[in-house]
């Protein structure tokens, strides 16, 4: 290991922390959608840099390919429902769509 | 300073700095670029992490998938002949809070040292390791991934094309 592990672990938190903003503050849920992306390849980063302490197993990146594919049916599924609320509502903000709520 | 280092420093550059304007930028398009820039770069760490197999996979599956269906997303709900989308910005205070209390928490949390357990670099063939992990330990939750894609999909399918008139 060449490089201190800790700058692996800050660059994830700081991707973390910066998909958690996106997704708190952006009222698009397309934006909304990057913002989760963003926070599960933080988690990835962590695996991967935690797997580099034990050579001799590989439990990390596989666990990093399963988190890839729940990442990508998350985006599937989270996008086509975006498409469907677009196609009743006419609008792609969360907020918009406050059809039960109490006026 | 190696060269390793200098192209470890630069990936990390990249990553963190796409990360930082993806919060600042309002243009949906750009977002999307920007987020395929940060996980490419996570890619180009993860070759350097020793982790050569989830590295191509970051690569194909997010410059070749997600990057489509999010540009697709974006098409398909935003007018045409209308301004680019842009994007308001709402919960500003409390999500700076939270996002700055966090970032500070892991970082002091981070602080303690990690010892590496043996110096020895990594193992020589990886990928063939996972192959045969995948098959062997990891069969049944290989298999139960397999079938969620094929779920999520078809979900994904009969969802976006449902009619408005249907239910």
């Amino acid at each position: 290991m060449i490089v201190p592990l800790e700058h692996l672990l800050y660059l994830g938190a700081l991707l973390f922390c910066a998909g958690l903003l996106v997704a708190m503050t952006k009222r698009n849920a397309i934006m909304v959608l990057l913002g989760i992306e963003l926070m599960l390849n933080a988690a990835n980063i962590n695996l991967i840099a935690f797997n580099q302490l034990y050579p001799d197993r590989l439990d990390g990146q596989m666990s990093a390919l399963f988190v890839i594919v729940v990442a990508v049916c998350e985006a599937a599924v989270g996008l086509a429902i975006i498409l469907g609320v677009y196609r009743n509502y006419q609008t792609s903000i969360p907020d918009q769509v406050d059809e039960l709520k109490e006026r | 300073m190696t060269l390793f280092k200098i192209i470890f420093y630069f990936f990390e550059a990249v990553a963190a700095a796409s990360a930082l304007a993806l919060i600042f930028t309002r243009n949906v398009f750009y977002g999307a670029l920007l987020l395929i820039t940060c996980l490419l770069a996570v890619a180009g760490l993860y070759v350097l992490s020793f982790a050569e197999f989830v590295a191509v996979t970051q690569i194909m599956v997010y410059a070749g998938g997600v990057l489509v269906l999010i540009i697709f997303g974006i098409m398909l709900t935003a007018r045409l002949g209308e301004k680019p989308l842009v994007v308001e910005h709402s919960n500003l205070f409390a999500a700076s809070i939270v996002g700055i209390a966090l970032l500070t928490v892991l970082c002091l949390y981070l602080r303690v040292p990690y010892k590496s357990n043996s110096g020895t670099p990594a193992h020589s063939n990886g990928i063939e390791t996972i192959g045969i992990n995948i098959l062997t330990e990891y069969l049944i939750p290989f298999e139960i991934a397999g079938l969620l894609l094929l779920i999520a999909l078809i979900g994904a399918a009969v969802i976006a094309s449902q009619k408005s008139g249907e239910v």
